[in-house]
This record gives structure tokens, C-alpha cells and sequence, in this order.
């Protein structure tokens, strides 16, 4: 597997070089090069903000397709919870979840009660220890710390998602029930962004996902409609009570875990701004911390089809109706299906180098660019800001001569000598 | 940054801190945080210096007509300097107590005021200097070891 790979992709043919992109991207992962926006790997974390803004639809989230299921003698569909908020109330949710056998899965499990056992666990571990947890629910807050907020990668809580644990626990079953091998068995999540897809195929803190790949939810949307009218019941598969549907939207993890000492932040720009917070020692007492990329939680997934606020309505209403349920039993759950067994690592990404003496001459070297430069951040040089400009330089990627506003200055004075 | 220097050791930052904006309390303290990450100085560091610097310039903001910080980096450790134009303080050793604060109401509704900057910054720092004449500036020097 390649070190890097991600799910948020650019189809250079639709790409117009706008920069609309560029300001958004919380790692400044975004270069337009030759008039195409171009995305440093190492840097970007998934976050799907690109995708959002761009007028062309030039980026998108690679998936699978249901093609994919050939492959495999038994598959099973893992809807992301925010699914639940993609349909108006008095939808059926069990029968939305039942739609899945007739696209072609022999199996749906209920990724909300996965979150359930999260739920209880994850209080466990914040009450063992009354420091400060950050929640590692949405994988882009993951990685933005650790290409930014290093000093709180031992914060993290190192717990497994809802999707990969509901992964574990039907692949075990299902080897066990039906007698079929692992690598009989597909299963696939049904995404809401591409940072779940991305961390499907490239996880965090596991060496291998126990997930085969991902479908979006937003292509799967209509044939989950039409069949819905078209198809019966046939099985129980709907277990969510109150906590697992919270899952869905942003504060709900401390909802489901009933706890008080929490801040639930959403939207990639204010996550950033409250982590800064955080480590400058704003929120000294704080015991856990749920950040989401997009606003209002999964439910703000781009790849969800409805209106995040709508849904995230929706979903406040099925978990009052619903109730919350406390069947679990938390012994029938291991550490090694629940828990991270791989060291976090931070990214050298941000660093100028990795030598002090060094680092401190490129710096110099950059703010004496920065400083002839126009500092309008235009972004017509195809770099976020001119600081990141100044940056590229100063690492070889790019020349002063990309900068049109120097340029222009310096025609007006030529052209005023002539 | 309003200015940047170069010696021999390492480099030496200023940035001007002014009194009049509270919504933009802590951007300097953010930008300082943000050049020693990228110059991969230990995080248990970072977090001291931005938590000390972070405090400092908010009595700046809220307690002083403005000023400046100063921040110096060298291979072996970070100083940094806060001076402001005044009003002072009039008893430096009362100030440093825990808990003691003469925080404007605006001030305690935004949250400041616990009169726990001041013994912050001193817990987070090596070395710590305070030294005021009222009526006219206050000056802080910080060490950090590296
Ligand atoms: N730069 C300054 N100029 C003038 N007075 C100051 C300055 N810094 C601190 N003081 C005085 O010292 C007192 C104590 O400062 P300290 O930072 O410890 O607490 P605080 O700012 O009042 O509250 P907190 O920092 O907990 O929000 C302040 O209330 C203020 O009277
Ligand atoms: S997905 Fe996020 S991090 Fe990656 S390039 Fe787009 S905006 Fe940047
Ligand atoms: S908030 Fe949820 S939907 Fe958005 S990027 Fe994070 S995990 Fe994905
Ligand atoms: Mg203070």
C-alpha cells in the first residue's frame, strides 16, 4: 500500500485554476500549477472543504462501486450513521436499511449500535483519567493534528471508529455462523466523506482495516428510494436507540456518554480556532473534546445528499423518540476489537527541516521574500497565501517570477523609463 | 510579524500587541506557536511558551495601553521579552499572587480575571523576570530551556 492515498481527487478536465479552493484548505494543501489546482499529498487530510466550494465539480471522492461485490462470496453494508438523517421523518428506517439486500449485499448491520458500545466505552476511558481526551471519530480532526497540533497527539483517544468496529464484529460472526473465510467476506461502509473512505483504506493507529472499501452514499441514494417503494421487510435490522443515532451529528458523542465537561465544535475553521485555544492553555479544564470537519457534524458529510441542517434536525428528533436503551454489556467487548494498537505519529510535513540551524536559515531566507512581496494573498501565483508563496520558494517549487503583481510593478517602471 | 532579525545564534521576532481589540486576543501568541512548530522545537516546549506568551499578551491587551513582544530563538533556548507603554504596576509582588486581579467586569465576563496569568507564566518559564514603574511600562522576560 502507498503511503499516501486519498479519496479526495481532482479531474484535471473540469479544473478551471479559479483558486476557489485554495483558501479553504486548513494544511494549505492546495497548489494551482500550469492552471490546474493540484493537491500535495502529504498534506491534505480528506477534509472534502475543496470539494464543497469548487463551482466546476472539478474535485471529488473516489469510491467503489456495486460492481465491487462480484468479488466476494458474502457482503455486508455498514450505512453510515448520518444515512438516518437523508430521509424525511415517518421513513421507515429499518426498511431503508433493508434496501441494502436488493442492492446486493447479504447482510446490513446497524453502524449506530456499534456507536452504542463506543458510546459506553469511550466513557470509560474519559472517566479513568480526568485529562483532556480528543475524540478521533471524524478521521480529518485526526489528521489535521497531527499535522498541526502535534503536542496533543497524546490527547487522542485511541479507540476504533463505529464503522470499523461494526467491521470486526460482523466479519467474526459471519466467519463463525456462516462458515465462510475472511477473504470471502466483502464489507463495505457507505460513506459520507471521503475522509471515512480515505481511513478505510489507509487507516489510523490499525495496521489494516477490517473494511473492503466504500460506496458513496450520495450515488446510492435513488435506487435506495425507488427500492424502498418497491421492496418488503424482510429482516430486523434497525438496532439504534437514542445514543447511537447522536453519533450522527456534531455534540452527540457527549450526549451518548452523558457526560458534562465536553466542547463540541464543528466546521474545519472553528475546530482549528478552539485547538489553538487548547494549546494555548484556554480550556485548562476540559475532559473531552469532539471536533468535526463539517458543519454540524456527519451529517454535513459531503457526500450526504440533504441539507446538513435539515438532517441534523432529523436526526435530533429519531433520538428523542428513540429513547436510549443500555443492553450492553461491555465484557462481550475485547480491547483488541475496540481499541488502537499502533503508535500515532506526527507529521514532519509543516517542518522546514528537521535540523534547528537549518530550519532557522530557510526561515530567514522566507521573510526576506515574504517582504518584497505584494501581501494581498491573491493567490493568482497559485499558493494560498504569499507567506506559503515565500515557502515555496525558499523549498524549490516554484520562482518569484509566478508572483503577477511583482511582475506588473516592475513593467509600470519599465515601461515609465522607456 | 513587524519585524525579523537574524544573528549569528539564531532569530529574533517582534510583534506589536494592541489594547484595543479583544477578538484578536491570542493571534500573536498564535503566529509566535506556529513559527516554532515549523522550526521543530519539542511540543512539550511549544505548549509551555505558547501558554506563557498566550497570558501575556492578553494583560497586555487588557491591562496596558499596548506594547510589544519580543521573542528570541537560539539553538540552546527561547527568550521572550513583553514590554508595554504603561500604566504599570504599582506592587509587582501583589500582582504575582494567585488570584489577585483588578480585571474590568468586561474583562471577567469574556472570562479573564482569575488573576492566574502572572503565576502561569512563571510556572511555565525557567527563568522569570517582572519589572514595572508605575506610570509608565511594564516588562516581563521569560526563559525557556531548550
Ligand atoms: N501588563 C500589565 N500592565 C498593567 N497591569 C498589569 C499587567 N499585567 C498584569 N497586571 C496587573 O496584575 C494583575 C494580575 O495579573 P494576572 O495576569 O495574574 O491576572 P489577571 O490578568 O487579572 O487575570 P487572568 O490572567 O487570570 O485572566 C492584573 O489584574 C493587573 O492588575
Ligand atoms: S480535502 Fe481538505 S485538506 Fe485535502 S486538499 Fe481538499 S481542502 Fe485541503
Ligand atoms: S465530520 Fe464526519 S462526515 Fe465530515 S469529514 Fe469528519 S467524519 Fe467525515
Ligand atoms: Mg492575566
Amino acid at each position: 500500500m502507498a503511503k499516501y492515498w486519498h479519496s479526495v481527487t481532482l479531474e484535471p478536465d473540469y479544473c478551471n485554476g479559479c483558486t476557489h479552493c485554495l483558501d479553504g484548505c486548513p494544511t494549505e494543501a492546495i497548489r494551482i500549477v500550469n492552471g490546474k489546482a493540484k493537491i500535495i499529498d502529504e498534506r491534505c487530510i480528506d477534509c472534502g472543504e475543496c470539494l464543497k466550494v469548487c463551482p466546476y465539480h472539478a474535485k471529488g471522492a473516489l469510491s467503489d462501486s456495486l460492481d465491487i461485490l462480484k468479488k466476494f462470496k458474502y457482503t455486508v453494508a455498514l450505512p453510515a450513521i448520518s444515512l438516518y438523517g437523508q430521509f424525511s421523518i415517518g421513513y421507515d428506517l429499518n426498511k431503508v436499511l433493508n434496501t441494502f439486500l436488493h442492492l446486493g449485499f447479504d447482510d446490513v448491520y446497524d453502524v449506530g449500535y456499534a456507536a452504542e458500545i463506543l458510546s459506553d466505552y469511550q466513557k470509560k476511558v474519559i472517566k479513568e483519567d480526568d485529562k483532556l481526551h480528543i475524540s478521533t471519530y471524524c478521521p480529518a480532526i485526526t489528521r489535521l493534528i497531527q499535522i498541526r497540533y502535534q503536542d496533543l497527539i497524546d490527547n487522542i483517544v485511541k479507540l476504533e471508529s463505529p464503522m470499523e468496529v461494526a467491521a470486526r464484529l460482523m466479519r467474526k460472526k459471519i466467519m463463525k455462523e456462516k462458515n465462510f473465510k475472511s477473504e470471502e467476506i466483502g464489507i463495505f461502509y457507505i460513506s459520507q466523506c471521503p475522509a471515512k473512505i480515505t481511513s478505510a483504506r489507509v487507516p489510523i493507529g490499525i495496521e489494516k482495516s477490517c473494511v473492503d472499501g466504500s460506496l458513496a452514499i450520495d450515488k446510492l441514494y435513488t435506487k435506495i428510494i425507488k427500492l424502498y417503494d418497491e421492496i418488503e421487510v424482510e429482516k430486523d435490522i434497525l438496532k439504534s436507540s437514542s445514543k447511537g443515532y447522536n453519533w450522527g451529528r456534531v455534540g452527540g458523542q457527549s450526549f451518548s456518554m452523558g457526560i458534562d465537561n465536553y466542547i463540541a465544535v464543528d466546521g474545519i475553521a472553528e475546530v482549528i480556532s478552539v485547538l489553538d485555544n487548547i494549546e494555548m492553555g484556554k480550556l485548562p479544564k476540559l475532559n473531552f473534546f469532539e471536533g468535526y470537519a463539517c458543519v454540524g457534524g456527519c451529517v454535513g458529510g459531503p457526500l450526504n445528499v440533504e441539507n446538513s441542517f435539515v438532517a441534523k434536525n432529523r436526526i435530533r428528533k429519531l433520538s428523542q423518540v428513540a429513547k436510549e436503551k443500555n443492553d450492553i454489556v461491555l465484557s462481550d467487548y475485547p480491547k483488541e476489537i475496540i481499541e488502537w494498537n499502533q503508535e500515532i505519529k506526527g507529521s514532519d510535513v509543516m517542518k522546514l527541516d528537521n535540523d534547528f540551524n537549518k530550519a532557522i536559515k530557510k526561515m530567514a531566507k522566507i521573510e526576506k521574500i515574504f517582504q518584497k512581496l505584494p501581501k494581498i494573498n491573491c493567490g493568482a501565483c497559485g499558493a494560498p497565501t504569499c507567506h506559503a508563496f515565500a515557502e515555496d520558494i525558499v523549498k524549490g517549487k516554484t520562482t518569484i517570477d509566478k508572483c503577477v503583481v511583482l511582475n506588473n510593478k516592475k513593467r509600470r517602471k519599465t515601461n515609465e523609463s522607456i | 510579524m513587524n519585524s525579523f532579525i537574524t544573528n549569528n545564534d539564531g532569530i529574533v521576532l517582534k510583534y506589536v500587541v494592541g489594547n484595543d481589540d479583544f477578538s484578536i486576543v491570542g493571534e500573536v501568541s498564535s503566529k509566535i506557536k506556529n513559527v516554532l512548530k515549523q522550526l521543530n522545537i519539542d511540543n512539550k516546549l511549544i505548549r509551555r511558551v505558547s501558554i506563557a506568551t498566550y497570558e501575556a499578551e492578553v494583560n497586555v491587551a487588557i491591562h496596558s495601553l499596548g506594547g510589544y513582544i519580543e521573542v528570541t530563538i537560539t539553538e540552546n533556548e527561547i527568550k521572550i521579552k513583553i514590554r508595554d507603554n504603561g500604566p504599570g504596576i504599582k506592587d509587582t509582588k501583589l500582582a504575582m499572587e494567585k488570584g489577585y486581579s483588578t480585571a474590568s467586569n468586561k474583562a471577567r465576563e469574556l472570562g479573564f480575571g482569575a488573576g492566574m496569568g502572572l503565576p502561569n507564566m512563571k510556572r511555565c518559564s525557567d527563568e522569570f523576570k517582572i519589572e514595572s514603574k508605575f506610570g509608565e511600562y511594564t516588562e516581563l522576560n521569560m526563559k525557556f530551556i531548550k
